[in-house]
């Protein structure tokens, strides 16, 4: 027997021995790991380094993601760590794409803290998108188990509850976002408020970056957008808002301002995803306990969610979001200047609508879930579109969705009013149409000639801008689908 | 000034005609009509008078169209809605509501406004109709 104590205690086991081993050794690759109801479900796109088999690749991201480091720590042997490690279990080619491979991953639901994003997150896209062995990586499905979903609070006032505070059923709801972004004095910025509500929209919108800045400060902002929403609420017996940016450097500061909207008497706030995720739960917890509907703008997003082959899919930010528990979020148009695939982007709406999701590749959803009773999101299409696309619009997006003219509004003509007269009037048209059972999509640019014939403002709109189009080929498309679809 | 509450409001007042069409598209989903009335049609106001039950099970519009016209002669000058219930799971709310019915004239709503510290104010939005008169004269 040895004289030396470290020798003698030494983990004789294979696998505990310190050193290197491949991952998919280190027990990070089950192929025939059964998946539990409570496992959390990740798929990756891996795009491995050249030499480096998919299935090691699929078990770095499995390791790497829940407890493994570079190498073996005797430590692991105080815990149940068979348990711990997430597993991956599967790996497919992906189609066209003969470097690339999915990776489904699984993950013990006891590795994530209940009701926290910033825990789960820290896990799943926490080291791992730096990781040498991968070339690139994107997250582009999660499966949520209902135990987890349930630590959650969700959408603050989800769809169905804002519906009924409104009193709009049966129509897209109407917005605009106030244009110039920047610079405009309070008093001016009320105006645009006043005006576009007046004229028949649902909401306006702070920009993403209006905070409190030297040329408005955010309570002479506030205290106009209220004078315009009530003003114009009176004026056509409707209940009327405008999306309040809260966000602000620091979560009291960010409270401070809601509360501030809360006693002027405004029905929504608005937030911004670069405050994190932290701070977005933050906000929804105050929205639901202060009967408000919390916006969010996905500011960005696209720095992350846009490019294939690395980041995150924008359906894993849509499912991360109605757990967090915003009540909107903008999900994209398909026809105006935004990045956007027609299957994609459908993907995203039935990710932040349905109850259940069903698997459907086509739109890029890989896993079936049970949203276990959130509430639902609503998807905000902004960016580019005007009312010459009504039809297109309602066809794409349905019900279930806030249309947002912000130039299509404002840069109308003959004024704000009229631009936002112009968009009631061609959404309430094409609904009338539809729901008459007419063939709208076919019939649509006339079902607008049609009527702007009775609305002046609809015609001027019509004829500036019917040439608009933003024709460029999405970068995000669908991996399954039968035909390839194209931006319109 | 024209109230423009429900889906249709900024569009010419809609036919019976119109009307049946809309009603047998919500039938075809499945979704249950009911009718609605009021003299107080204030932005929050969530409660008109209900004609009767929602029409549970009926699946032909001639029978909406009666109680429609049953409602309209007994309010020739209030506001009538047709409203469209869905009661499936992650919904079991109204998907479709739209005035089918206003008065002549529409005198609108008054702002008033009480000025707090601050520069803040205090706004309630009040009906001229339903301020001049009580309920059941005052279109």
């Amino acid at each position: 027997m040895s004289q030396n104590v470290s020798e003698r205690t030494r983990i004789k086991s294979e696998r505990y021995e310190s050193g290197v081993i491949p991952y998919a050794k280190m027990g990070y690759w089950d192929a025939n790991y059964a998946v539990k109801a409570t496992d959390l479900l990740a798929l990756f796109r891996i795009t491995p380094q050249p030499g480096v088999d998919p299935v090691e690749a699929a078990a770095a991201v499995a390791g790497e993601s829940s407890t493994a480091t570079w190498t073996v720590v005797w430590t692991d042997l105080l815990t149940a760590c068979d348990i711990y490690r997430a597993k991956a279990f599967r790996v497919d080619p992906v189609p066209s794409a003969p470097d690339q491979f999915f990776a489904y991953v699984a993950y013990e639901g006891d590795l994530f803290e209940e009701g926290s994003l910033a825990n789960m997150t820290a896990s799943i896209i926490g080291n791992v998108f730096g990781f040498k062995a991968v070339k690139a990586l994107r997250l582009e499905d999660m499966r949520i188990p209902h135990s987890y979903l349930k630590t959650f609070q969700g959408p603050a006032t989800g769809v169905v509850v804002e519906r009924e505070r409104l009193d709009t059923f049966g129509r897209p709801l109407l917005g605009a976002t106030v244009k110039p972004k920047l610079g405009l004095s309070g008093k001016n910025y009320g105006r645009v408020v006043f005006e576009g509500l007046k004229g028949g929209l649902d909401f306006l919108k702070d920009d993403e970056n209006i905070n409190s800045q030297p040329f408005m400060r955010w309570r002479e902002r506030f205290l106009y957008c209220i004078e315009g929403i009530n003003r114009a609420a009176a004026a056509t017996g409707e209940v009327k808002g405008s999306y309040l940016n809260m966000t602000a450097g620091n979560n009291d500061e960010l409270i401070t301002r809601g509360e501030f909207a809360k006693e002027l008497g405004s029905v929504i706030v608005m937030i911004d995803l670069v405050i994190g995720y932290t701070a977005i739960q933050t906000a929804a917890i105050w929205a639901r306990a202060n009967h408000m509907i919390l916006h969010l703008h996905r500011a960005g997003n696209s720095t992350y969610a846009r490019q294939k082959n690395h980041g995150i899919n924008f359906r894993v930010i849509c499912k991360w979001m109605r757990m967090a528990g915003v009540d909107h979020i903008h999900a994209g148009t398909v026809v105006g200047k935004l990045e956007g695939d027609p299957l994609m982007i459908q993907g995203f709406y039935d990710t932040l609508l349905k109850t259940k999701l069903a698997i459907d590749l086509p739109k890029g959803i890989f896993f079936d879930m049970d949203w276990a009773s959130l509430r639902k999101c609503l998807p905000v299409a902004s960016g580019g579109i005007h009312c010459g696309q009504m039809h297109q619009l309602l066809n794409y997006l349905g019900d279930d969705v806030v249309l947002q003219f912000g130039g299509g509004t404002i840069g109308h003509p003959d004024g704000i009013q009229a631009g936002a007269t112009a968009n009631r009037v061609a959404l309430e048209a094409m609904v009338l149409a539809r729901n008459e059972g007419r063939n709208y999509i076919e019939e649509g640019p006339q079902i607008l000639r049609d009527t702007a014939k009775m609305c002046g403002p609809l015609q001027t709109a019509l004829d500036l801008w019917k040439d608009i189009s933003f024709n460029y080929a999405s970068t995000d498309t669908a991996d399954f689908a039968d035909t390839p679809t194209a931006n319109v | 000034m024209r109230i423009t509450q429900g889906a249709f409001s900024f569009l010419p007042d809609l036919t019976d005609e119109q009307i049946v069409k809309q009603v047998e598209f919500a039938m075809s989903n499945g979704w249950a009509i009911n009718i609605e009335w009021t003299d107080d049609p204030h932005p929050r106001n969530c409660y008109w008078d209900m004609w009767g039950l929602p029409l549970f099970d009926c699946q032909d519009s001639s029978a909406v169209m009666y109680e429609l016209n049953e409602c309209r002669k007994l309010n020739p000058e209030g506001y009538i809605k047709v409203q469209a219930f869905d009661a499936t799971i992650g919904c079991e709310s109204c998907v479709l509501s739209f005035i089918v019915n206003r008065p002549a004239s529409e005198p609108g709503f008054f702002l008033a406004r009480t000025e707090g510290p601050g520069r803040i104010q205090r706004y309630a939005i009040s009906s001229y109709s339903v301020n001049a008169k009580p309920s059941g004269c005052r279109y």
